[in-house]
């Protein structure tokens, strides 16, 4: 047994708990789910703006000689599509059996130079899994973790604007940047990504500077937003939560990932023939709650006509204002089909869709 | 916390309040509500329903999470609150309003003895 392990805290730590938001345990970070209310919140950055505090996710810079024969090898998606400076690519990592160690995004700055974003609660596993596999490969490049950064996801429709008004030194860098492409400003790597559907930035700057970028970006008219609607806006946007939709016992495949891995060439990546030989053997799509019996939940088992299923991520969903869930679903099951899901002893009829539900503020499914 | 001193409370997170008629309307409380965060979804239990001391009646679901509503001592539920299907925010907005089932007591004395406002904040916090 070990004692209680204190979680870990942001930079933004003081500021959310001075700003009166619930804070929970996320994968031994205090962080905050809500500043008062997740719909709210939700809305916001559908319609607007909000900023989420994700500096527990772990930067890895990775630079020296080597670094993209390495990704080629480590990541199911091939970093060869990354040649312009900036460039960004989203990709799972691998074991040899082809289950997800974890889902990333590798950024290219230089040849020399490849810095990698992967979540909070597998950033140690990764650490030591990219460390091993580096030895394995005989490779000299530096692998280092960055503790001192920061990372802020500026999200929403009028996201880019509000940043740019928050720092307008960043205009002349950012204002043509295109979606997964990154761009260096000074201290901060502002990246046009994001986990909510909407447009925005990503932007890793140092810890130190964490408060007062957080600030200015309030006082741009960015509303702050918990973990909570992080969750129900990657939800609706039909966006893979790791640990919940895919972890190292899953295939991409069966996990609506199979877009990510790329085959084409006959680069042997970690993982690879455990995919071929394994083929897919699910399909995961969209549900929506048909009435109001309930809320869809993650754990729920699903009756197809081709056999049975389980929602891996479900909850109400803000902008439909109905129960949505991603499932693991027979390999028959199509978007239109009809299920039940069991929802507390009682079976609940649900609608499969295919993702996402919304995007840029447009609700996809009807 | 927001603790109306004429309720009782349970360690469950109800709230109960003695009606004219002798009926006790039942609800969750502030706290609760607060803990789960924007409630989308509320299960009453249906009218004429008999139910045992701290058996589960119904439930609350918010964003984040499913919680069951238990009864705070043995009877009979009477009502039940429709208008939080359609509006289950009501809940988050005020909770002891938001009342979600009406239960006659099988012992009157029951409802005394539960926890007051003290009690139930020292077993809240």
């Amino acid at each position: 047994m070990t004692g209680d392990v204190v979680p870990k805290s942001t930079p933004l730590n003081a500021l959310h708990r001075a700003s009166g938001a619930r804070m929970v345990d996320f994968g031994g970070w205090d962080m905050p789910v809500h500043y008062g209310s997740q719909i709210e919140e939700h809305h916001a950055v559908r319609r607007d703006a909000g900023v989420f505090d994700v500096s527990h996710m772990q930067v890895v810079d990775l630079e020296g000689a080597g670094v993209r024969e390495f990704l080629r090898r480590a990541l199911a998606n091939d970093v060869e599509k990354l040649r312009a400076p900036g460039k960004a690519l989203y990709s799972c990592m691998l074991n040899e059996a082809g289950g997800v160690v974890d889902d990333l995004i590798a950024y290219h700055f230089r040849e020399d130079w490849f810095r990698l974003v992967v979540n909070a609660g597998t950033a140690e596993t990764d650490i030591a899994w990219l460390e091993s596999l580096r030895e394995s490969m005989g490779a000299t490049f530096t692998l280092t973790p960055r503790r001192d950064q920061a990372i802020l996801a500026v999200q929403g429709p009028r996201a880019r604007e509000r940043f740019t008004d928050a720092f307008p030194h960043t205009a002349g860098a950012t204002r043509e940047l295109a979606p997964f492409n990154a761009a260096l400003v000074g201290e901060m790597m502002v990246a046009r990504t994001g986990y909510t559907g909407e447009d925005g930035f990503e932007v890793v700057l140092p810890a130190t500077r964490a408060v007062e970028s957080w600030q200015a970006l309030v006082n741009a008219g960015v509303r702050p937003a918990g973990l909570g609607a992080r969750d129900t806006l990657r939800l609706e946007a039909g966006m893979n939560l790791y640990g919940q939709d895919m972890d190292d016992a899953t295939s991409p495949l069966d996990a609506g990932l199979a877009w990510t891995v790329d085959l084409k060439s006959q680069r042997d990546f970690i993982g690879r023939s455990a995919l071929e030989s394994r083929g897919q053997r699910h399909r995961f799509l969209g549900l929506v709650l048909e009435g109001t019996g309930g809320v869809l939940r993650a754990h729920q088992s699903v009756r197809a006509a081709g056999g049975e299923g389980e929602i891996t991520s479900g909850s109400f969903s803000p902008t439909l204002a109905k129960s949505i869930a991603l499932a693991r679903l027979p390999l028959d099951a199509a978007p239109g089909d009809r299920v039940e899901v069991m929802v507390r002893d009682k079976p609940l009829a649900a609608r499969v869709v295919k993702p996402p539900f919304v995007r840029h503020g447009k609700i996809l499914t009807t | 916390m927001k603790l109306p001193k004429d309720l009782r409370y349970t360690a469950s997170h109800e709230w109960a309040r003695r009606e004219a008629d002798g009926t006790v309307s039942v609800g969750i409380t502030d706290h609760a509500q607060e803990q789960l965060g924007d409630i989308v979804f509320v299960e009453a239990p249906q009218p004429g329903r008999k139910v045992a001391a701290g058996e589960s009646v119904g439930v609350v679901e918010s964003v984040k999470a499913a919680s069951d509503i238990y009864a705070p001592f043995a009877g009979e539920i009477v009502a039940a609150n429709g208008e939080l299907g359609a509006a289950p925010e009501k809940v988050n907005e005020d909770a002891f309003a938001a009342w979600m089932y009406r239960i006659r007591p099988d012992t009157a004395a029951d409802l005394d003895k539960l926890l007051d406002a003290a009690a139930y904040e020292k077993s809240a916090t």
